[in-house]
This record gives C-alpha cells, structure tokens and sequence, in this order.
C-alpha cells in the first residue's frame, strides 16, 4: 500500500507517549493565548495589587501578628496569603471557565479525542498549562516579595513549588465539579464558594480571628491549608502542620484528576 | 382595531408619537421600559450572589474579623469610631461601581454584537441616543436598588452617625454608580473585542476598587499616592458616601465630590451616546 | 479492515435505555469505499462511532484494523482519518493552527505538520483563508476544513460522515473526485449519505440501514437489480374532484397495478415499477387517465430503500 502513496514514506505518525500527548495540549492552549499576551501580563498584578492595598495601605492600621510563635509585621503576613489566593483564583479561573467553554461550547474535547490523545492527556494536559501559568505568577510574585524585603529564609525557595501544589489541587477539583455543569447560570456557585474562601482562609487575619468549631472548619479547608503552608514557607516557621497541607492538597489533586477522566470518558465517549 | 379606525378618521386613528415625527426622550426610555424589567426579572436571581451576598462576605471578613484587630481610633480612621463604620460606606461605594461596570461590560457589548437587542431596538421609532439613554437609565436604577438595599442591611450595626446618613450615602453610591456606568458604556462601544473587557477590569476597575480609599484612609498610600488617589472618581464617591454615613460632611469637600461625579457623568453621558451611535452606524 | 458480528450500541440504563444499533453484521475490506445509507436516526453515526474507537461498543464484537477498540483505541486512532457528521473545529485556533495542531495530536512532527497543513489547504481550496478565524469561515468552508482535518495523518481508513451536507455542487464534485483519487492510493473509505447519487458514485458496496439493523447489503447495481425493476414510471394526479381529504394517487393506485411488477404510493405521486416505463405510461393513456405530470426514470437506490423500508430517504 505505501508504494501507491509515495507521499506517505515522508509522514511519520508516532505513537504517543503519554507525556507527549499532555504537552501537544499545551501546546495547544499556548497558541491560542499569543494573540491575549496582555490579558497574560496583566493577571501578575492581582496579587501584587491585593499586597500593596491590604498589605501596605490597611497594614498602616496593624501591628503585627503572632504566627506559629513568631511576631510578623502585617504586610509580611498578608502576602503568603495572596500568594496562594492567586494560585487558587487563577486555578479556579481556567478550571471553571475556560475549561466550560471548551467542554461544552466550543466541543474542542470530542475531536481531540478522535485522534490518539486520551481522556487522561486531556485531563493532564489542561492542569499543566494551567500551572504553567499560574506558576509563572507565583514566580514573580516571589520576587516582589522579596524586592519589598518580606523574605528572610531559604525556605521560601519552596513556596513555589508549594503554590503550584495549590494549583494543582484547585485546578483537578474545579474541572472535576465543572463536568457536572450545564450552563453558565452554575457559575453564581463557583462564586459562592470562591468568594468566601478567598476571604475566610486566613489570608488576611490569622485564624485566631475564629473561635470554637468554626475555627476546626476553617482549619480543614482546602485553602486554608494552602495559605498556611506558604506562610510557613515564606516566615520560616516550618512544623509538622507543614506536611500534612502537603498531603491534603495532593490528594485533593489526584482525587480531582482521576474524577475528570471518568467524567471526560462518560461525558464525551458514549 | 387599527383598521377600523384608519377606515373611519386616518389621522386620528395614528398613534400619536408617529403623528408628531419625534419621540421624547422621556417617552422613548417608557417604552423600552417592559423590556429591561422583562430582563431584570428574568435575570436577578442569577445575580444574587455577585450583587448582595459577596460584598456581605467582604463586610464580615474585613469590617468585622480583620476589623477587630485595629484599634478604633477615629484620629486614624478619618474619623470613624470602629474600622466597620470606616470600611462599610467605602465597600459599598466601590461595589456601586463594580455592579454599575459589569453592568454595561458584556451586557452592552452583547447587545449589538451578540444577541443583537439594539438593532430591533432602533428599527423602530426610538432613536439610537435614546437606546443608550434608557439602558443606562436602567443600570443606574439597578444599582441604586443594589445599594439601598445594602445599605438597609448593614443599618442595625451602629455604621451611621445620624438619621440622614443612610439616605445621603444611597445618593452618594447611586451617583457614583451613574459616573462608571456611563463611562464603560462608552468604553463597551468603542472596542472591537471582548477581550478587552479583562484588561480593563484588571488595570482600572480592581486597582480603583483597592487604592481609592475603600479598605484605607488615603493618606497611608504617602503624600504622592494621596494626591493621585483623591485624583480618582472613585475617591469622590467613596469620600462622599463615607462622610455622609459619618456625619462629617464638610460644605468645600462635599460640593467638590458632588461636582466630580456630575462631571464624570455628564461627560460620561456624551461618551456613552455618541459611542452608541458611532457602533451602530457601523 | 472491519469486522462486525451482532454490533450493538443501547445509549442510557434501565427503562430509558435505547437500542440504536441493534445487532449489525459488516465487512469491510481493504481499499474499498464502503456506504451506510439510512433515514435520520438509523444509527449510522452511532456505527460510525464505534467504528472510529471513540463510543464504546454495547455489545458483539468489532474488529477495525485487526484491532480491537476496546484495548487498543489509541493505536486504531492513529491510523483511522474521521470527519464527523457535525464540524469539531477548534475556534479559538486559526484556520492552519487547526490542521497544525491536529496533526501534532498524531505525533507528527512540527515541520512535517506545517507542509502537511498547508498541502492539504491547497486540497481543500482554503490557502486564501489559511490565517482566517475558523468562526468568520462560511459553513460549506468549515465542512471542507474539517474533511482536510480528518486527512492529516493520511490514514489508512477514512471514515467520512455526511462530508457533503452543506457543500455547493462545484465542491461536491471536487471532493467526489479527491475521494476517488484517495481510494485508487488504496485508503478505505467509510461513508454515510442521505444523497443516492453521491452512495451510488462513491460506494462499491454499501448496507442500508433502518432503525438500527441492516436492511440490505450489496453493490448498489446489485441492489437495484435485486430490490426494484430497472425502470420506474412516476405519476402524478391532480387533486380529486370533490373528495378533498383523500390522497387522489391512492384512489388511483389500483387502476394501474396492472401495468407493472409493483406499485408505491406516496402523499405527492405514485410509483409504478416495471422493466419498461414507457409502455406502462402508454398503458396508463390508453386506459383514459390523466396525471398531471408523468416522468419515467431508471431504478435508484432511493426505490431500493423505498421498498425495503417502506419510507422515502429523505423525508
Ligand atoms: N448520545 C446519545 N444519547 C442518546 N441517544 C442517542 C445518542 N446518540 C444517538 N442517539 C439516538 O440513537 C439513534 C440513532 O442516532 P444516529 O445519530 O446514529 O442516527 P443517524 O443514522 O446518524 O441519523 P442522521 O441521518 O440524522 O445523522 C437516534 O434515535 C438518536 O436519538
Ligand atoms: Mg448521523
């Protein structure tokens, strides 16, 4: 057959390793953004907006705070939290949104999956480009921190690591819970959910703040034990708590993943 | 019964705005008016969360929580007795402008590119001015509606100094309302691309919503950022809203707010009106 | 290349389960172009489905490229070309991207995709276009993008469903022709079509299917000579006089039986089948009736399916 097509020898189709097939993803979603580069640029600064109106201009107000045994000065306390409230908001941008538009709108899935990328590529695919990013802000809004003089250990090295770890976390479980819908009504909920996290995790007072069992459920959520773990990261004062954010978020992460591969195959393969 | 009455009395039996050539612009934003409740009813439930209860989880978490670690001080609080009763008139000033944004961002934008509303709109007597006028007309309403109801909610946690205050802040937010709206509805006219939507949110709506004295007092952003702040229309609404639910308006500031709003939308109004008009002769 | 013993494919559970392909036999060789006729909801899509290793299969076996798609989808997936029946395209992508980054879903290289897409856009008539947004494209353009898509790994097995809904005639023929020349390099296409002469040029053999299960199976001369005469006269008669409700072809449907093998009432004409239409019209004079308008064509595939099923194709 391939002597009739001559044409053919010159085309090789390789099988695709699965690692391939996430980055063709990627690579994917990173042609379509050259041409939103400012929309790119510009979602650095939400954090670095948030650190410098709170941090700074309310910071004025505060003296400082007591964390894990240490006395912080408010600004220093305020940006870990931002830190991974950017990781989580970014997370939850791509995840819920973008990720809706092209599940149900735009069916970008149900051709990709014609070819050999698999539902488990498309559900990796999707989280790495958004770490990509969200990585890329989480870098630079370390190196503002430290310009401004708010690091002071090596252990912040590992505070990126530990926002792309939020990421990753957020990124699975919004794309698993957005498979489940149906229109662009169900997004008053992600903001239900999103807006009190954001403001109710200790970003921007210590948990203190709560007393009683209150204190126990916000000790337990997911955000919660991101911007904590960053703040150990970032001040130094790293303890077992540390770890155990470690495996929460991972967890959270994988759960997410392995719930949008079967909901991508119900979904899209029927 | 058009009929019958062409074949009996012609002239008489013609609605009577055909007759006179020209509608009012008062008549006109009437008769668009079962449009935009039709929509506002079919939309508000949808809306409930981004307009009432997120800016009640900014009140608790800031006002309240972060609020009772600063100490009530109204020599550093531009004179309000709890960081809550600084925090409040600033939040729902800000939020009157986000509300007041996102009203005329998509919705506009959608309007003569999506679902195409102001074509049918104009194809009928009312003019492409008028179409502009009547949507804003709404959105400031909405808004007002937004805040009054905010404002009567926090009422019972001892925010307002006296009996007025309520009432002034409402006109306060409404006007700052007013000012952004017609500004972005301008702004919505004149872009080819939604995309610019994000850019803009990002670069002018949030760092207002932050720096413009909501969260804190002016003067902490140094003697640069104050100046550059107070610059803002945003200040304006924010201060005046602030210094009316405090009671500590003063005749000089107050007059300037209130001049800076109407200008912002009056000029605002031209911007918004003539936009309109440029897209749809497009 | 495909092998289907008793294939079914029931969509939903429990009592609103739904059989839409309800025990099929097919076999279809190598460099062959191969049909599925059938009225809306036969469940030609939902075969093609399977058959392109993306809808899991309910029930029997099926076997594409020797593989089976249970186990094996990636592999059969790289191999296969597929043009759906509605346009997948990617619109926040332009018009080459689209080809480019298909192509690299293949594992084709990033050079090689480029040449590949760019070929295939002088194929399909669309270089003018190549940096268009694929939203601003007319619908027959997006349809001749998406079957260059479905080219870009120049697969053994081409499955093609509906490629010619919303073509203009012009292109049509042109893709006829591509298709041929695909075929003659010894690719296997699989196609669906609601179009007779579009299955009677294309296709060496072809099933009809009808809710869910093959009607028939053959070369479409086979099954015209099996299922209908070769000629058909077509009549048809003025509304009768006075009765208004009844359809006037079958109050004449009787009379005229006699003149050919078989008869076919429809709401707007009646169908008399016989090896010689002209006599049968003259029979059809001779008798004093009058049609309105009277036509005698040769047997399609459309009267095959007319006889099988008891409907018009394309209703
Ligand atoms: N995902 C699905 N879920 C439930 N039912 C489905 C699904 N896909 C198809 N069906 C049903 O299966 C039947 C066959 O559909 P199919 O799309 O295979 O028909 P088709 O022969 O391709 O028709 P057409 O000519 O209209 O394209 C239809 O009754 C359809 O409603
Ligand atoms: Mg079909």
């Amino acid at each position: 057959m391939s002597a009739a097509r001559p044409a053919a020898a010159r085309l090789r189709v390789l099988p695709l390793t699965s690692w391939q097939a996430t980055l063709l993803l990627v690579e994917r979603n990173a042609i379509t953004y050259r041409s939103e580069w400012k929309l790119f640029i510009t979602g650095f600064l939400e954090p670095v907006f948030y650190l410098l109106s709170i941090g700074i201009g309310v910071g004025q107000l505060i003296d400082t705070f007591e964390f894990n045994g240490q006395q912080v000065p408010y600004a220093e306390f305020v940006a870990p939290g931002m830190l991974a409230a950017s990781a989580f908001n970014g997370a939850l941008l791509d995840s819920c949104f973008n990720f809706f538009f092209k599940l149900k709108h735009q069916r970008l899935y149900d051709s990709v999956l014609a070819t050999p990328v698999g539902t488990g590529d498309v559900a990796r695919g999707e989280v790495v480009w958004g770490q990509l990013r969200g990585g890329s802000y989480s870098a630079a809004f370390l190196v503002v921190m430290l310009l401004l003089g708010y690091i002071h250990t090596w252990w912040a090295v590992l505070a990126l690591p530990a926002a792309l770890l939020i990421g990753f976390a957020f990124s699975a479980m919004a794309m698993a819970c957005t498979t489940w819908f149906t229109s662009w009504q169900d997004f008053e909920k992600v903001t239900l959910v999103q807006v009190p996290l954001f403001l109710f995790s200790a970003t921007f007072f210590p948990v203190t703040a709560f007393e009683g069992w209150l204190r126990w459920v916000v000790e337990c959520t997911p955000l919660y034990r991101g911007v904590v773990l960053c703040r150990e990261l970032t001040t130094g004062a790293v303890s077992v708590e540390s770890a155990i954010s470690v495996v929460y978020l991972l967890v959270m992460g994988t759960i997410g993943l392995v719930v949008v591969r079967r909901r991508l195959g119900t979904l899209l393969l029927t | 019964m058009a009929t019958a009455g062409t074949a009996r009395t012609p002239a008489a039996a013609t609605p009577r705005a055909a007759q006179a050539g020209r509608l009012s612009t008062v008549e006109a934003v009437r008769r668009m008016a079962p449009y935009w409740l039709t929509v506002s009813l079919r939309t508000w439930r949808g809306s409930v969360v981004s307009a009432f209860l997120a800016p009640v989880f900014y009140v608790v978490a800031m006002g309240v929580l972060l609020g009772g670690f600063i100490d009530s001080d109204p020599a550093r609080l531009e004179g309000a007795p709890t960081y809550l009763a600084f925090i409040v008139p600033g939040l729902v000033a800000g939020h009157a402008m986000q509300t007041a944004v996102a009203d005329t961002s998509w919705p506009v934008f959608s309007n003569f590119k999506w679902n195409r509303v102001y074509d049918s709109m104009v194809a009928t007597p009312i003019t492409v001015r008028q179409v502009a006028v009547a949507h804003l007309f709404f959105v400031w309403v909405r808004v007002t509606v937004v805040c009054a109801i905010f404002d009567l909610v926090v009422a019972p946690f001892d925010v307002y100094a006296a009996w007025w205050s309520p009432v002034a802040a409402l006109g306060a937010q409404s006007l700052t309302g007013l000012a952004f709206a017609t500004l972005m509805y301008g702004y919505s006219c004149r872009i080819s691309s939604d995309a610019a939507f994000g850019v803009v949110f990002r670069l002018a709506v949030f760092p207002l919503f932050l720096f413009s004295g909501a969260f804190f007092p002016v003067a902490n952003l140094g003697p640069v950022g104050e100046v550059v702040a107070k610059l803002t229309p945003l200040w304006h609404g924010v201060n005046l809203s602030r210094t009316c639910s405090l009671a500590t308006l003063e005749p000089g500031t107050a007059l300037l707010n209130v001049g800076v709003l109407l200008a912002v939308a009056g000029l605002g109004a031209w911007w918004a009106t003539s936009g309109l008009e440029r897209r749809m002769a497009s | 290349m495909i092998q289907a013993r008793g294939l079914r494919k029931t969509f939903g559970e429990g009592a609103s389960a739904f059989e839409a392909v309800k025990g099929i036999d097919l076999d279809v060789r190598r460099g062959e172009a191969f049909g599925f006729l059938g009225p809306n909801g036969a469940g030609k899509s939902s075969t093609m489905r399977m058959i392109a290793a993306v809808s899991p299969v309910s029930g029997g076996e099926l076997s594409i490229l020797g593989l089976d798609p249970a186990t094996d989808g990636p592999a059969i997936r790289a191999r296969l070309g597929v043009c759906p029946q509605e346009d997948t395209l990617d619109s926040e992508l332009n018009v080459r991207d689209n080809l480019v980054i298909y192509a690299r879903y293949f594992g084709i290289s990033r050079s090689d995709a480029r040449d590949r897409a760019d070929e295939l856009l002088e194929l399909v008539n669309l270089t003018e276009k190549a940096r268009a947004k694929v939203d601003d494209l007319s619908g027959g353009m997006k349809r001749r993008l998406t079957i260059a898509r479905s080219l870009v790994n120049r697969p053994d097995l081409l499955l093609l469903d509906e490629p010619t809904t919303g073509l203009d005639p012009q292109a049509r023929h042109v893709l006829w022709d591509q298709l041929f020349r695909l075929k003659q390099q010894g690719v296997t296409l699989v196609i669906t079509t609601h179009y007779m002469d579009e299955a009677e040029q294309l296709c060496d053999r072809l099933v009809v299917m009808d809710k869910g299960v093959v009607a028939a199976e053959g070369s479409p001369a086979d099954l015209i000579r099996q299922h209908s005469s070769r000629e058909v006269a077509e009549l048809r008669f003025g509304l009768g006089d006075g009765h208004d409700d009844t359809n006037p072809h079958e109050t004449h449907a009787a009379g005229v039986a006699a003149y050919g093998d078989r008869v076919e009432v429809l709401p707007d004409r009646l169908l008399v089948y016989s090896a010689d239409g002209d006599a049968v019209l003259e029979a059809v004079h001779g008798r004093g009736l009058r049609p309105v308008a009277t036509l005698v064509r040769r047997s399609t595939l459309e009267d095959v399916f007319l006889r099988l099923t008891g409907r018009t194709l394309v209703d």
